[in-house]
């Protein structure tokens, strides 16, 4: 009863608060790493360094008057945001964070559920978060959010396909769509993914930046585009839904990224003994530290590249990534049959 | 009494949501209440031990063909913010009654049946191993390997159909 | 218990409430979303009974069921389009230039 029940509660709310609390210094750290790319500081003024920004966002946002449009669809209005927020949280449920540690004297492996088909889950849910924008921008009843969330949606869409396919190369790569039996294969082959198949790590991460509407990507929500995008109708609590989903989607993708192509909670070179004293530190210690190195790729991309136009936008997905990440799949089939 | 629970909650809400498709009078609701109906359908699908196939069908029929939907009524609407014409007034009744009649016998028809036979109780446990994703990749690729072939055809040419049909003749 | 003649009661519920809807209703839409509901009707049939049977052939089958519905939904609705392009109308009573 304790192990059916009250474990996976427990890690469910460990994990939701984790993800909740990490995604509010998300905001800070972006504003803090955008300033310091552009020689200055950031914000500096909430607490030592800036440290306590996210709570006065929190606090602004909360407060902030929720404005409805008259002639929007109050029912549809308001679950927009929801929708764009439950897949990027749900995702988090097939993350492997670490091995099976003993905790209390029970045996508890350190992922919510280990579905067999884990990757394929995290391919569908997020196919669900396209709802969320497409909503969005039909349920303010005006034309800017409209072509907006119809322009992310379509970059959505198209970019999903190029992803999944990078994913189905890893599938064949490892022989199997688990997320924990993924690992296990980086361990038992001895070498991360990353070495394995450069290019569909590559397709994968541009195409994460493509899926979470962040730059160079992101003329769906940019201010310069089409006033403010798909959420331009939306204050207060409900904007904050939206840009709570947009960080736990890059938590999300950095979090997947770790799992096929960095060995997640592995350490470097699993294998060898003889770097065995890096053993001490915990296997969710390694999967936090390579998260963040992706995170930080993605503050990283955001503060120097410029952004797409959407022809540039949907040429690359359709026209270049789509292309190579098939003939990736091909060659990993037959290089896998070969070797 | 955990699957005997779960089989009937699924059951009320996929035909609540189908009950609502049918009837509802704004086509975005419609919409809308087709995804709860194929999200309950893949849990569904996920009770009966088939996570496979219930990805697949979130993937495909909740993720792709009613955001395909949802597009066009967008396009629709965008040009045309008014509802649908107050036409007049259709039949309904008589569709109604039929439909409840055909009903009727097929329930009767399945029940009846399942009464006279001799066999045992219809169902393994719930679920057993073949909804895994090796049992279903093993059938598929070799057992029915030509209609996976044909059916990769067909996609192409609806794809290469659909992009031709709704192009704009400017 | 459950056995399958739940589930073909559910399968065959949820189909009339298809074909309800394809009968009644008047905006095209509808009446494509309706025929998505009668092959989900006979997807919970198909897999239902590849439960009974153990025989994965049923999964296979639903696969193939969904493909199918996915290139005949953007057929369909490319066909739609075109159609809404000519005659400004989503309600099939207005389609009837056919009829003499």
């Amino acid at each position: 009863m304790v192990d059916q029940i009250v474990i996976p509660l427990l890690k469910i709310l460990i994990t939701l608060n984790a993800t909740l609390v990490a995604v509010t210094f998300m905001v800070l750290l972006e504003r803090k790493v955008i300033a310091w790319v552009q020689n200055r500081l950031g914000p500096m003024r909430v607490g030592p360094h800036g440290m306590l920004q996210p709570i006065a966002d929190v606090i602004k946002l909360m407060t902030k008057e929720d404005i409805t449009p008259v002639k929007a669809d109050r029912y549809v209005f308001t679950l927009a945001p929801f929708l764009a927020l439950i897949p990027a949280l749900i995702v988090f449920a097939v993350i492997p964070f670490g091995p099976e540690v003993s905790l209390f004297g029970r045996r508890v492996v350190l992922q919510i559920t280990d579905l067999n088909v884990g990757l394929l889950y995290i391919v569908s849910v997020a196919s669900i978060g396209v709802y969320g924008i497409i909503l969005a921008g039909w349920a303010s009843n005006s034309k800017f959010p409209l072509l907006a969330s119809l322009r992310a949606s379509a970059q959505l869409i198209s970019y999903e396909v190029a992803v999944t396919m990078a994913l189905v190369s890893m599938v064949v790569s490892a022989g199997t769509l688990s997320m924990a039996g993924i690992i296990n294969a980086q361990f038992e082959q001895g070498v991360w993914y990353a070495f394995v198949q450069p290019l569909a790590f590559f397709i994968f991460f541009v195409g994460g930046l493509a899926e979470t509407n962040r730059a160079p990507f992101d003329l769906a929500e940019a201010e310069q585009e089409l006033t403010g995008g798909f959420h331009t109708e939306y204050s207060g609590m409900r904007f904050a839904l939206f840009f709570l989903a947009e960080y736990a989607n890059m938590i999300v993708v950095s979090a997947v990224a770790t799992t096929l192509f960095l060995g997640g909670w592995l350490r470097p070179f699993p294998n060898v003994e003889f770097l065995g004293f890096l053993g001490f530190i915990p296997g969710w210690c390694w999967f936090l530290a390579k998260t963040f190195v992706f995170l930080y790729v993605f503050l990283w991309v955001r503060a120097t590249l410029p952004r797409y136009r959407y022809d540039q936008l949907m040429r690359l997905g359709w026209k270049v990534l789509i292309p190579l990440a098939i003939a990736n799949v091909v060659v990993s089939g037959i290089l896998k049959v070969l070797l | 009494m955990l699957t005997t629970l779960t089989f009937y909650t699924l059951a009320f809400l996929i035909l609540v949501f189908a009950a609502l498709v049918v009837t509802a009078r704004n086509t975005v609701y419609s919409i809308l209440f087709l995804v709860g109906d194929f999200l309950a359908v893949a849990l569904l699908y996920a009770a009966m031990n088939s996570m496979f196939v219930a990805a697949i069908q979130v993937l495909v029929y909740a993720g792709g063909i009613v955001v395909l939907y949802l597009f066009v009524v967008m396009l629709v609407n965008l040009k045309r913010p008014a509802e649908e014409a107050i036409a007049p007034q259709r039949h309904n009744l008589l569709g109604w009654l039929l439909s409840a009649a055909v009903l009727g016998e097929l329930v009767f028809l399945g029940v009846y049946n399942a009464f006279r036979s001799a066999a045992g109780p219809n169902l393994g446990p719930a679920g057993g191993t073949v909804g895994f994703v090796e049992n279903v990749g093993v059938a598929l690729y070799a057992d029915y390997l030509i209609p996976f072939e044909l059916a990769s055809m067909l996609l192409l040419v609806a794809m290469v159909g659909a992009i031709i049909l709704a192009r704009r003749e400017l | 218990m459950i056995t399958t003649t739940h589930y073909m009661v559910l399968s065959a519920a949820l189909f009339m409430i298809g074909v309800l809807g394809v009968v009644t209703r008047r905006n095209i839409i509808i009446i494509f979303m309706s025929i998505e509901l009668i092959l989900n009707a006979v997807n919970i049939n198909l897999m239902a009974f590849s439960m009974r049977w153990g025989n994965p052939v049923g999964q296979v089958f639903t696969l193939f069921v969904i493909a199918v519905a996915a290139a005949e939904a953007a057929v369909g609705l490319g066909i739609i389009l075109a159609l809404y392009r000519n005659k400004d109308t989503i309600n099939i009573d207005e389609m009837n230039i056919m009829r003499s």
